[in-house]
């Protein structure tokens, strides 16, 4: 059998339950003070302050709304279908959770991996749990039993599968250029140079393919408020609707990190080596900020038009990216 | 000035030339040069959200903040008196109850006795009333007044829990009111 990246050492079971626990608490720190971040600057970028009363600066504001959906009915439909409604909500979370451990933190320093785990198969692994989010996604939808929702649902179907090619493809030149699918190895292998520079594109295209995987604007049909009350969410109330809430922003990381992690270097940076998380935090944050300034700034798309952007532009332009690596990968 | 449409003005001599506008068309949408466009607008708007952020907010956070009026504002009724001699200004002839269009204000003139003047008429108003839940703010009452008795205030804040409280008394609108209005600056 081929080995597909090197396992080097095996960690103890405490460490990786320590390390779970951190990634966990880090990240679910963040992520409250991310929806606010995101509601002052698109404030900001509208001429308004955004939340300022709850706490210090609205900085108590995620406090509030979880306690407003907590308190409020978690309400289900007459012809829902119990345990799939149940069930839709949930997947996403986990799903969500599963690929935040493939994010790279760090190198191994003194025998701990700065990752919740080096898959060998790395991306691979980031498209199969990403998939099983949609599956909470379309069930959410379906199970419903409401047209809104069905027709987001639908939508979002249609919308996975015509980016997930593209966002494949675009990782494929990077995964070309470093000969390996493991995260930690990809990083190993910008040391010279970041992806960003000879993969350029693949960079733009995954960036645009993550705005429509994680259900942002301008690619937010599935929830396009406008036509669709608010997509496969419009029967959830309290916090079922609030996780769904919580996954949109756990994704917007998710997909930052992966894309921090393959185009800009990851945990590389100047400083000493205990610097290199908040490198990759910085990087990611980043990224975070462009997410919710291109929210700030672009409309939503037309239905036909997302189509056409997927397949006739970024996947004819994400296969001319493979073509031309892969010949200039063998001519090196 | 000829249009691009064949379109001859001169043609047609009930319009002005002036009147004939070309119709500014963009290119086609589709294909690479749209793809270079779109991308390109994108930037462009990037650049424009980008610019207002850096611009800052323009809210007014109003309980803490307010708006600045203008001099002429017509807010809250004053009655005033004379500073020199303190004896009110309003001799009670009721001609702003009659310019008044929503009929708010209520009048009832009394005879001035000697030694306890009010006025500095031969009458004074013995009841003044504005219903300022009727008052439409058209300071006709102002204009009709031939001695300057009552003026609109700067006052704006005037929300009440009760109809009753917004009949405001000859007492009420006499007394110096709070100055909670800022004014606008020369220049504002």
């Amino acid at each position: 059998m081929l080995p597909f990246a090197d396992t080097t050492f095996a960690e103890e079971t405490w460490i990786m339950v320590v390390k779970s626990i951190v990634i966990f608490a880090v990240i679910f720190g963040i992520l409250p003070i991310l929806t606010v971040v995101e509601r002052k600057l698109i404030g900001r970028f509208q001429h308004r302050y955004g939340p300022n009363r709850v706490g210090p600066y609205g900085l108590l504001q995620p406090l509030a709304d979880v306690g407003k959906l907590i308190s409020k009915e978690s309400f289900r439909p007459e012809n829902a279908t119990k345990t799939l409604f149940i069930l839709g909500p949930l997947l996403p979370v986990l799903a969500g959770v599963l690929s935040l451990a493939i994010i790279p933190w760090g190198d191994v320093q003194g025998g701990v991996g700065f990752y919740g785990i080096d898959v060998p198969i790395g991306i691979l692994y980031f498209f199969a749990v990403g998939s099983i989010a949609f599956y909470g996604l379309l069930l959410g939808g379906w199970s419903s039993g409401s047209k809104y929702s069905l027709l987001g649902a639908m939508r979002s179907a249609a919308q996975l599968i015509s980016y997930e090619v593209s966002m494949g493809l675009a990782l494929l030149g990077v995964v070309m250029m470093s000969g390996s699918l493991s995260l930690v190895s990809i990083v190993h292998s910008q040391g010279e140079m970041w992806f960003i520079v000879p993969q350029l594109v693949g960079f733009l295209i995954f960036m645009l393919a993550g705005f429509a995987e994680t259900n942002r604007t301008p690619f937010d049909m599935p929830e396009a408020d406008a036509e669709l009350v608010q997509g496969f969410m419009t029967e959830y109330g309290g916090m079922r609707f609030g996780s769904f809430l919580l996954v949109e922003y756990m994704e917007i990381l998710v997909v930052s990190g992966i894309a921090a992690a393959m185009f800009l270097g990851g945990w590389m940076g100047p400083g000493p080596s205990w610097l290199d998380p908040i490198w990759m935090l910085t990087k990611m944050l980043g990224l975070v900020l462009v997410f919710i300034w291109i929210r700030a700034t672009l409309p939503r798309l037309r239905y036909d038009q997302l189509m056409t952007l997927g397949w006739k532009i970024l996947l004819p332009l994400a296969t001319l990216n493979v073509l031309v690596t892969a010949i200039l990968v063998v001519v090196w | 000035m000829s249009a691009g449409n064949g379109f001859d003005p001169k043609s047609a001599p009930y319009l002005d030339s002036i009147e004939v506008v070309e119709v500014q068309r963009g290119p086609e949408p589709g294909g690479v040069g749209g793809v270079y466009r779109a991308f390109g607008e994108t930037l462009r708007g990037l650049k424009t959200t980008m610019a207002r952020l850096i611009e800052g907010p323009m809210t007014i956070e109003y309980p803490e903040e307010k708006t600045p009026v203008y001099p002429r504002f017509r807010g809250r009724h004053k009655l005033h008196k004379f500073e020199d001699t303190g004896l009110e200004k309003c001799v009670g002839c009721s001609l702003c109850a009659a310019a008044c269009p929503a009929d708010c204000i209520r009048v009832v003139a009394a005879e001035n006795i000697p030694g306890e003047r009010v006025s500095a008429g031969e009458r004074f108003a013995a009841v003044y009333e504005i219903n300022l839940s009727r008052c439409i703010f058209c300071g006709y009452c102002e204009i009709a007044c031939p001695f300057d008795a009552i003026t609109m205030g700067h006052d704006y804040e005037m929300a009440d829990y009760d109809r009753r409280d917004l009949i405001f008394t000859k007492e009420m609108l006499l007394a110096e009111s709070v100055e909670r209005t800022p004014l606008k600056s020369e220049g504002e």
